[in-house]
């Protein structure tokens, strides 16, 4: 990126002032070599979700900012409803409510390391992934809208988990408002075999070990400490989101002209939060929201078959479920009034800081925990929400390492078998299905996650608690 | 990636950092159409080991040529997804406000197609569905994987 035109504010924050249509100025926050590297396109990007109706603060861009659909990935906007202010299918993106969850095992590397084949076995068999796969759950027309409206809720009534996990997730495992009659027939068709699926690409399952501990206090207050074993689960809504985000986008882009929006790029389609159609969006994208909840938890309840096959012992507790494409109602301080604002977060994690009301108990002290998932043979982080970051960026931060490399010219460089043996001689198990897909995600086609939690921490966002090695990698 | 016919339609894909481009060229719209579907197949496997053994019709309603190709390509990403099938081969007509189609191809068989990545969805990033100066047709954009 050209950064000439950036105002610096600090080492690890730039403002991009405005010009043209802005209302408002862009926030990246990043270190110099990562904004360097970062594409012009998430200039541009910031730019223009920075001239959208209604926008409030600024435009911010995370650490790990790539070029994306209208929004940039890493992108982070909020909009009052009372000024105008939309709602972007664009700004969720088409893997709604696309995240991470952390269950803690009991179980250490002592005594994970001598079962590891086994236990990579048994969770292939037990989680679905990859292409074609269906999940172990085929739902009638009833129960699909009962999910989208209760989420991991409705899971853990179905028998999916226990009560006590939806306490360790993010609106305690359903939002509200969720409205499944707003979702297309076509979209509920595209989940009916999917519920419990994880789904291809980036998205995973990775039993873990806790290899850094940066912050004893805060790691010892998750349940964490050196050796730990955790299971890791990165996955979204799946065929139900993205239909979700097919059928808006398109719509929203055929009624710009009439809600008098202007778009400088289709992918930013958009529309006012008080009109019928950000509402009808809303209500499809929560149901999104729920659906990925609800997926995530009945995978969770999968991962606990296997490893009781292995270890009929542990017990898998949940750390905490984030989830990193969203748009959420939320209270902030903006000059010194409280706002509701609708806060698009698209490839960016909600980092609530120390004494927010909206977390458990056990976190009030702490900050929620930021699960940041890296590439599948280096490593990914633990952080937990800095004070900071309610002024900082609605209370956002990073959220994975994101790629340097396209799809097609991985495949060039990497042989699947050899990217698999390369990282099972460091000790790392990956099972999938597809070898071109294991040679698509080879470590090298990503950024380096530790700079980007590094300047996460720096930049006031959320801070370091603990950094996890992967043992096993399960590969959609 | 991409593969010629002798009649010089062709598929092709461009690069995007996180995702992939998709692009057909034929001598009319409709081939370059079909074309851009087989390049969407070639982000999921070769379409090479895929038989064209069963058929599924398509239909695609867009006011204008490139929300049609978007319609196109999410019917066809809907097809691949709830029947489980990959395609190989793609037959196309444009009627009044939008295209009937055809599709041959087979249910996914992991072990045989090696299939890589699902794809989610057809996107307006660098969709575009026009006319080269000697007649041929482009139809292109990037499919969120």
């Amino acid at each position: 990126m050209d950064i000439s035109r950036l105002e610096k504010i600090s080492d690890h924050a730039w403002r991009v002032p405005r010009s043209g249509r802005m209302r408002v100025p862009g926030v990246i926050y990043a270190d110099e070599t990562l904004l360097r590297a970062m594409d012009d396109k998430v200039l541009e990007q910031v730019r223009n979700v920075a001239a959208l109706p209604g926008i409030v603060g600024a435009s911010y861009a995370m650490p790990d900012a790539h070029w994306g659909y209208g929004f940039p990935i890493g992108g982070v906007a909020a909009f009052d409803p009372e000024d105008g202010g939309v709602v972007s299918a664009g700004g969720v993106g088409f893997d709604i409510s696309c995240g991470v969850r952390t269950l803690l095992t009991g179980l250490t590397r002592a005594d994970v390391e001598p079962h590891k084949a086994a236990l990579a076995g048994a969770l292939y068999r037990h989680l679905p992934a990859g292409v074609g796969s269906t999940g172990r759950v085929h739902l009638s027309d009833d129960a699909m809208d009962d999910l989208l409206r209760r989420g991991a809720r409705w899971a853990v009534d179905a028998g999916y988990g226990d009560a006590a996990d939806l306490a360790r997730a993010e609106e305690q495992g359903a939002v509200a408002g969720a409205d499944p009659a707003k979702v297309s027939e076509l979209a509920k068709r595209r989940q009916r075999d999917e519920v419990g699926t994880l789904g291809s690409g980036n998205h995973y399952a990775e039993v873990q070990e806790v290899e850094t501990v940066f912050d004893a206090a805060t790691a010892a207050a998750f349940g964490l400490s050196a050796g730990d074993v955790v299971l890791s689960i990165h996955c979204g809504s799946r065929g139900l989101g993205h239909q979700i985000g097919t059928d808006y986008l398109k719509r929203m882009v055929l009624a710009a002209a009439q809600h008098g929006i202007t778009l400088p790029d289709r992918e930013l389609a958009c529309a006012p939060i008080a009109s019928a159609l950000g509402q009808d969006y809303l209500g499809a994208m929560r149901a999104g929201i729920n659906c990925a909840l609800a997926n995530r938890q009945v995978l969770t309840h999968l991962a606990r078959q296997a490893f009781a096959e292995v270890f009929p012992q542990a017990r898998l507790r949940l750390l905490y479920d984030v989830s990193h494409n969203t748009c959420k109602l939320e209270e902030h301080a903006v000059g010194g009034t409280r706002r509701r604002l609708y806060v698009h977060r698209k490839g960016a994690t909600r980092a609530l800081g120390p004494g927010h009301p909206a977390l458990p108990p056990e976190f009030r002290a702490t900050g929620q925990p930021v699960l940041i998932g890296g590439s599948m043979g280096t490593a990914s982080y633990i952080l937990a929400g800095d004070a900071g970051s309610e002024t900082a960026s609605f209370a956002s931060a990073c959220h994975g390492a994101g790629r340097t490399m396209s799809r097609t010219e991985a495949t060039r460089r990497w042989q699947g078998r050899d990217v698999m043996r390369a990282l099972e001689s460091q000790g790392v198990l990956v099972r999938s299905p597809s070898l071109r897909g294991v040679a698509e995600e080879a470590p090298g086609a990503y950024k380096d996650v530790s700079a980007v939690v590094e300047a996460s921490e720096r930049a006031g966002l959320a801070r370091r608690v603990a950094r996890v090695r992967p043992l096993v990698c399960i590969k959609g | 990636m991409g593969n010629s016919s002798p009649a010089g339609a062709r598929w092709e894909h461009f690069p995007h950092v996180a995702d992939v481009g998709i692009r057909g060229i034929g001598a009319t719209r409709e081939e370059a159409f079909a074309q851009a579907a087989m390049a969407l197949t070639a982000v999921v496997a070769d379409p090479a080991s895929v038989v064209p053994r069963d058929t599924v019709e398509l239909a695609a309603e867009g006011p204008d040529d490139e929300l049609l190709l978007l319609a196109w390509l999410d019917a066809i990403i809907y097809a691949m997804t709830t029947r489980r099938m990959l395609f190989a081969r793609y037959e196309v007509a444009f009627v009044p406000g939008g295209a009937r189609g055809r599709a041959w191809g087979e249910a996914v068989d992991v072990a045989r197609h090696q299939p890589v990545v699902e794809v989610k969805a057809a996107t307006f990033a660098e969709l575009a569905v026009r006319r080269f100066p000697d007649g041929r047709w482009l139809a292109q954009c990037v499919v969120d994987v």
